[in-house]
């Protein structure tokens, strides 16, 4: 049992690693066969988004951090690489990675004040924080960020095998690459010392701080890597849609995080991956189905509304937050109740080591972001 | 001279207008503890009530007391469905603090993308009275006069809040409330109906302000509310979380600032007012209204 569920990961990564050399067609689910660039980009997007929320469920899950502000460091990712691509002529990995490690600069400074607030103050500075990161790109000084129309990352500067319809499936290994790597490092942080004291941070932090650790240090460092986590999201998306819009840097698409987790299950180990893959698939999706001829056949009154992929996601987020609290996750959760019902014993999940009243359930991260 | 007038008259209008927005947020969060991110949608909602009366409602037009009666109707229709999401959505979950978060963001993202859906994505001009398009002269300072409008706009409100909040019973639940809500109740006293009436109140406000913001910009468009909010946020967190006149105070500074150093460089004044927050932050946590020596969250 242990065993399986230590290779399933595994397996299934290899299975998506081999997905490109598959031309099984999905009708409904996709357009063209599995290995077409069409549904490659699209499946790439999806492990983009899958690892950016999985790196922002280490905030809001696990520490019990609600930051309205995360679209900046994603911003700062797409932008940085984009801009040093295009005026610096650095190759593509030195730009990226100077971006990734200016994003992650950038929460060191702007964690630091933030976190001196917490709970709901916490979430309105972040978001303040992003506003200017949106303000700035809008504003487009020096002709840098171009504005409204955003900046298209110039192929020519590119590696060759990056560039072209025909080598969309290696974009599509980044991306598998990137949602990996976000993977491990939550993973491997969720099981460390280090992720038991975030945890604890989020359930009573002041316990923490009596045991003699500081509560502000560990909300930092957690800050920290899931802004470094989401810079380099950013510096991989820029790659697949081949420029930075002002999108990314919108509150809109922190938003859509929080969306993307709650429905996949805050601090359950693959439900923000799940959450954030489904979410970015469905918004794709939907905005052709809007635009098909089945929902045009409609009158205006359910048209309109059905041809707005957010109306449908918000109004799904708004639905699960009463009946799946735990998100997609929750069916899980709810699964193995009925099993330990039925008689079959589960293994405990170890007990903690710092604090021994951490709850072993799904948390609802309530405890971390109450009244300041 | 005559710029420094402007400018502060000008500033005073945006300052107006935060305060409207962040009056009702910095209440209901005193009082309720709803971080409500649907507040911005109270506020489109105010205008596009507007638009459709002056545009289909016999009796409204842009000019007079037509226009008087189409605003009526969007400050009317922004306190109706603030009281709808306070009942029917956000009272189910009272005590869980994240989870009325994650609702309102849901509900202003679909309320959103509603709003896109009913009127389109771009920008309708709005219906304004003419006289609001012209300016007064203020010390040989050519004022406009929908900035004028604003900040007595904001002033009557505030005064308004202050004698409710001051000298009635509802008000003084509302003020006990936002102290210590355990003991409020403890006292037999059903605070959920004070709720029910600052979410209203809230709901009013940031109609009017979208009514308001729709005149001075001459345009209404789905995102609107959203950006305003954001500077609500701000204000609020600056003036002191529950507090409505650290919200003024804080509103007057955001405006000024705002508004004299966008002057000298466009979109830099953005920047400077979240500086603002930061420094405020770094000093005092809490908020300016922690000035007072009064809790004010």
């Amino acid at each position: 049992m242990t065993r399986l569920r230590r290779a399933l990961p595994l397996a299934v990564l290899l299975a998506f690693a081999a997905l490109p050399y598959s031309a099984v067609n999905i009708p409904g689910v996709f357009d063209g066969p599995l290995n077409s660039p069409g549904t490659l980009q699209l499946l790439a997007i999806c492990l983009v988004f899958g690892g950016l929320a999985t790196g922002y469920d280490l905030m809001f899950g696990r520490t019990g951090l609600l930051s309205f502000g995360h679209a900046l460091y994603f911003a700062a990712g797409a932008y940085g690489t984009a801009i040093l691509v295009d005026r610096t002529g650095w190759p593509l990995w030195v730009a990226g990675v100077v971006a990734i490690a200016a994003g992650a600069l950038l929460a060191v400074l702007l964690g630091a004040v933030a976190l001196r607030t917490n709970g709901i103050a916490f979430a309105m500075v972040t978001l303040a924080f992003a506003q200017v990161g949106a303000v700035a790109v809008a504003r487009n000084p020096g002709h840098l960020t171009g504005g409204e129309e955003g900046i298209p990352l110039d192929g020519a500067r590119l590696p060759a095998g990056l560039v072209g319809v025909v080598n969309t499936v290696n974009l599509y290994w980044i991306a598998l690459a990137f949602a990996a790597v976000a993977a491990i490092v939550v993973h491997r942080i969720d099981a460390s010392p280090f992720g038991r004291v975030l945890a604890a941070v989020r359930d009573d932090d002041r316990r923490v701080a009596v045991i003699g650790l500081n509560p502000y240090r560990f909300r930092l460092l957690a800050f920290i890597t899931s802004a470094t986590l989401a810079a380099t999201a950013g510096a991989v998306y820029v790659l697949l849609v081949g420029g930075a819009s002002p999108h990314v840097a919108s509150s809109d698409l922190t938003l859509s995080l929080l969306v993307m987790v709650v429905l996949g299950g805050p601090g359950t180990r693959w439900g923000p991956m799940l959450g954030g893959a489904l979410f970015a698939f469905l918004d794709n999706r939907l905005t052709a189905l809007g635009s098909s001829d089945a929902v045009a056949g409609l009158p205006g009154v359910l048209s309109r509304p059905l041809s707005q992929p957010l109306f449908i996601l918000g109004s799904v987020f708004i639905l699960a937050v009463y009946f799946f609290p735990n998100g997609l996750s929750g069916v899980k959760a709810w699964m193995s109740t009925i099993g330990r019902a039925l008689g079959s014993r589960r293994r405990s999940s170890p007990a903690s080591s710092v604090v021994a009243t951490v709850p072993a359930e799904p948390p609802h991260a309530e405890a971390g972001v109450g009244r300041s | 001279m005559t710029t420094v007038i402007l400018l502060v008259l000008t500033g005073l209008g945006l300052s107006g207008l935060y305060f409207l927005v962040a009056s009702g947020l910095s209440l209901v969060f005193g009082l309720a503890d709803v971080l409500n991110f649907a507040h911005g949608l109270f506020l489109s909602i105010g205008a596009y009530a507007t638009w459709w009366a002056v545009n289909n409602l016999p009796g409204a037009s842009a000019e007079g007391w037509g226009f008087v009666l189409a605003a009526l109707v969007g400050v009317a229709a922004g306190a109706a469905l603030a009281c709808v999401v306070e009942l029917v959505l956000i009272r189910a979950l009272y005590r869980r603090p994240i989870q009325q978060v994650l609702v309102t963001v849901g509900l202003s993202l679909a309320g959103v993308a509603l709003l896109q859906a009913v009127w389109g994505a771009d920008s309708l001009p709005f219906p304004r009275p003419a006289w609001t398009q012209r300016v007064t002269r203020v010390g040989g300072a050519a004022v406009p006069n929908a900035g004028l409008l604003l900040i007595v706009a904001a002033a009557a409100v505030l005064v308004a809040l202050l004698v409710l909040l001051r000298f009635s019973r509802v008000g003084l639940v509302i003020r006990a409330g936002v102290e210590d809500r355990a003991m409020v109740t403890a006292l037999g006293i059903d605070v959920r109906r004070a709720f029910t009436l600052v979410f209203a109140i809230g709901g009013a406000a940031a109609a009017l302000a979208g009514v308001l913001a729709g005149v001075s910009f001459g345009a209404v468009s789905p995102g609107q509310g959203t950006s305003l909010l954001i500077f609500g946020f701000i204000v609020v967190v600056i003036g002191g979380l529950g507090s409505i006149t650290g919200s003024a105070a804080a509103a007057v500074a955001v405006g000024l600032v705002q508004q004299f150093v966008n002057y000298f460089s466009p979109g830099l004044g953005d920047i400077c007012v979240v500086a603002l927050l930061a420094i405020v932050l770094l000093i005092r946590p809490r908020g300016l209204a922690s000035l007072s020596g009064r809790v004010a969250a």
